[in-house]
């Protein structure tokens, strides 16, 4: 029972230090700037933006698919890794699953900072047309939304209830609300059952539609004509960047964590090695796609894409594809064939650099399509032939990323990112193993 | 049962009153506009009658006998029994982008995100460029309608694509799904305008912030049987005009056969292939009217 204590001892949430403290102060002080821009940006038009009538996307949807790809973590390894039975996710899954949560729901918020009638959004139910690739999006969002609390949620019950006992004395109040979240969990056989059941249909839910969502997300653009985004390969493209993207940022929040939280003798070398891993596999994957996208259209490329393709490649978005690609994709694909590469100062730098890449891959697969049209760009200022975001922009976007950090830290604050009981069975299952066998 | 039924039918008168109501406020609402038209207007137009004959009338005149708001809802349905079609010849235009200034005027539109744009097209190297005009094609496999979520924009009966910019959310998917580029966005609160005016997506003014625009082949003028704007202040006669049904376009000066016209110059779509079915021609840069001349200070601003 003893080693019970330091595991709860361990692993409940517990206040914030000084570090924690600054580092959510600063979150809310960027967060609130974000959105003053936002209330001038409504107050003025998007005017403030540097999006014009070619440019007409900008940031904020790039931004948007970001989150939304970076949601498909809870897809790709929560759910898949729980129907294939590898156990060394139980540590992770909590944090995947707070990501995926934190991601879809900004997700959802970004969206709509890109509407330039943010007061009609109504309208998409009211007057809601089912053959609008937006429609789609306004259907699969609230469900992945729906489905990541649960995701979340179900597993989360028999630790809202340990968490209800371990404070009953120190905080009655706090107590009193795990107990309301726990609903009533005692931890009777009918309840595990229950539980078990619903897990299963969440996770097996989960991967299809995750899979949608990515997909859905890539069709926004492919059901266009324009070059560079008319491509079937858009779907699986999207997919398996949003698969490198969320276990890039899941290794990111996993590291940091494990230092703040001193989790050491819970995520190991051994974790991180997989994670390792499992990137490598994402990055692969993504990797076949991206060849499918851009090295292949090379050989038989008309006019107007072989101007896309040589401005990416070569030409004014050279420097951004290749930044993309290298610190994004290539590097990282490289470093994890490493057994050095696999530890876990070295996975953090890896995600870090997957978390970025991935960030500016989507402002790649964005932005310069529209600067690249059929009709050439002319009688309109000079500045409307780029686009670079404008300080309004970039304050409501770091806003945004600032909300998802927001999110996650509450979460941390409040919830034990290890799953308590979970780790506790399989300790004791590896005690009584051992025992059996001496 | 009956009782459902009567209930129902009282709904119906109810609905029938207000709709009466409104006719009645909205038919006032039009003759004080009317009286401020009159006031402003001393230009004489040449009109397409119906029976295909061309007629100098002056505005004021024109105004008062049919002058009436279209709702939202009204312009949905086209002008019955009229495709309405466009033909531009590019080997008459040099750039003189007097369409453009009269749409500008008429649509209340700031210089830098006009309806019309004039472009500098060089299909080869070896061939000569030319000018092309360029508004919305109001295409009949329209790709910004299919994507709008929420029908703000919408293909009518006469062949017009409009947009309504009381429903429109801003989210620029037609802008993105248009392949001609031929859509803008009101990014700011639009210029000073007459904000009494009652807005109506035939004239497309009062503009909305947030919202988006586009050429609308003018169907205020051609319910008034007149012209479009950009028609009738070419200098060179470049944009013809007319109904497809009827066979017939103009384009102010001279009134012809549409099919014998696209058939004896070769008349195309722009970017016949991605099968959007455009109703505006064009006529290929041949036997040009003027040299291709590029206006210097035009060519240092772009």
């Amino acid at each position: 029972m003893k080693n019970y204590d330091t595991l709860l001892k361990d692993l409940a949430p517990r206040k914030f230090g000084k570090r924690g403290t600054i580092w959510t102060i600063c979150l809310i002080v960027i967060i609130i700037a974000g959105i003053i821009a936002y209330i001038d940006q409504v107050i003025k038009g998007q005017v403030v933006t540097n999006m014009r009538d070619y440019a007409l996307w900008g940031i904020y949807i790039s931004n948007f698919v970001f989150f939304v790809a970076t949601s498909f973590v809870g897809s790709i390894f929560v759910a898949v890794l729980r129907l294939t039975n590898n156990e060394w996710r139980t540590p992770l899954v909590r944090i995947a699953e707070v990501i995926t949560l934190a991601c879809i729901v900004m997700a959802g918020m970004t969206i709509m900072i890109d509407m330039g009638r943010p007061d009609r959004l109504l309208n998409l139910f009211i007057h809601a047309r089912l053959q609008s690739p937006i429609t789609w999006d306004v259907i699969i969002i609230p469900t992945s939304i729906a489905l990541s609390f649960l995701l979340l949620y179900f597993p989360l019950i028999p630790d809202l209830a340990i968490l209800k006992n371990y404070y009953k004395d120190k905080k009655p109040k706090l107590s009193k609300w795990y107990g309301k979240l726990s609903l009533n969990w005692k931890g009777t056989k009918v309840q595990k059952v229950i539980q078990a059941k619903s897990i299963k249909i969440i996770a097996i839910m989960v991967i299809p539609v995750g899979i949608i969502l990515q997909t859905i997300d890539a069709w926004l653009f492919s059901t266009t004509f324009r070059i560079g985004w008319d491509s079937t390969n858009m779907g699986a493209y999207f997919v398996s960047g949003a698969f490198v993207a969320g276990v890039g940022a899941l290794i990111v929040v996993v590291y940091v964590i494990r230092r703040v939280r001193k989790l050491e003798n819970y995520i190991t070398d051994y974790h991180f090695n997989k994670l390792g891993k499992f990137l490598g596999l994402a990055c692969l994957t993504y990797f076949y796609f991206n060849i499918n996208e851009y090295l292949i259209p090379i050989f038989n490329a008309p006019v107007e894409e072989d101007i896309h393709l040589s401005a990416l490649i070569s030409g004014e978005y050279a420097m951004l594809f290749w930044f993309s690609q290298m610190v994004g994709l290539i590097l990282p694909m490289i470093f994890v064939l490493f057994k050095s590469g696999r530890k876990p100062l070295s996975m953090f730098i890896i995600g870090l650099m997957v978390v970025v890449g991935s960030w500016w891959k989507r402002y790649v697969i964005v932005t310069p399509t529209l600067l690249h049209p059929f009709l050439p760009i002319e009688g309109v200022p000079e500045s409307w032939h780029h686009y670079f975001p404008s300080m309004h922009e970039w304050l409501i976007t770091i806003a945004t990323l600032a909300m998802a950090l927001l999110i996650i830290t509450i979460m941390v604050r409040f919830i034990p990112m290890i799953p308590v009981q979970k780790t506790a069975e399989e300790l004791e299952l590896l005690e009584t193993n051992k025992k059996t066998e001496s | 049962m009956e009782n459902n039924d009567s209930k129902n039918d009282s709904r119906r008168q109810f609905i029938k009153k207000i709709s009466t109501g409104s006719l009645l406020a909205a038919s006032g609402l039009a003759i004080t506009s009317l009286t401020s038209c009159k006031e402003s207007s001393k230009e004489k137009t040449t009109l397409l009658t119906t029976d295909g004959k061309l007629v100098e009338v002056s505005n004021s005149e024109i105004s008062s006998l049919e002058h009436k708001h279209i709702t939202p809802k009204e312009s949905r349905q086209g002008i019955p029994g009229k495709k309405w079609v466009m033909v531009v010849d590019l080997g008459k235009c040099k750039n003189a982008k007097k369409c453009v200034d009269a749409c500008d005027k008429h649509h209340n539109l700031t210089p830098d995100r006009p309806y019309i744009k004039v472009l500098e097209m060089k299909d080869n190297e070896k061939s000569s460029p030319y000018w092309m005009p360029k508004k919305c094609f109001q295409c009949d496999n329209p790709p910004c309608v299919k994507v709008c979520p929420v029908g703000a924009t919408y293909k009518r009966t006469d062949g017009i694509v409009l947009i309504d910019n009381e429903r429109c959310i801003g989210c620029r998917f037609c802008m993105a799904a248009c392949p001609y580029s031929a859509r803008v966005f009101n990014w700011a609160e639009p210029p000073e305008e007459n904000q009494d005016e009652l807005y109506s997506p035939e004239t497309s003014i009062p503009s909305k912030i947030g919202t988006v625009g586009k050429c609308d082949f003018c169907p205020d003028m051609l319910r008034k049987n007149m012209l479009p704007h950009c028609v009738t202040k070419c200098p060179n006669g470049v944009i013809y005009f007319g109904d497809e049904i009827e066979d017939t376009v103009t384009n102010g000066e001279e009134t012809v056969r549409l099919s014998t016209l696209l058939k004896d110059k070769a008349g195309y779509r722009y970017m016949e292939e991605l099968g959007t079915k455009p109703r505006v021609y064009y006529l290929p840069p041949v036997d040009r009217m003027f040299p291709f001349e590029k206006d210097t200070e035009e060519s240092s601003e772009s």
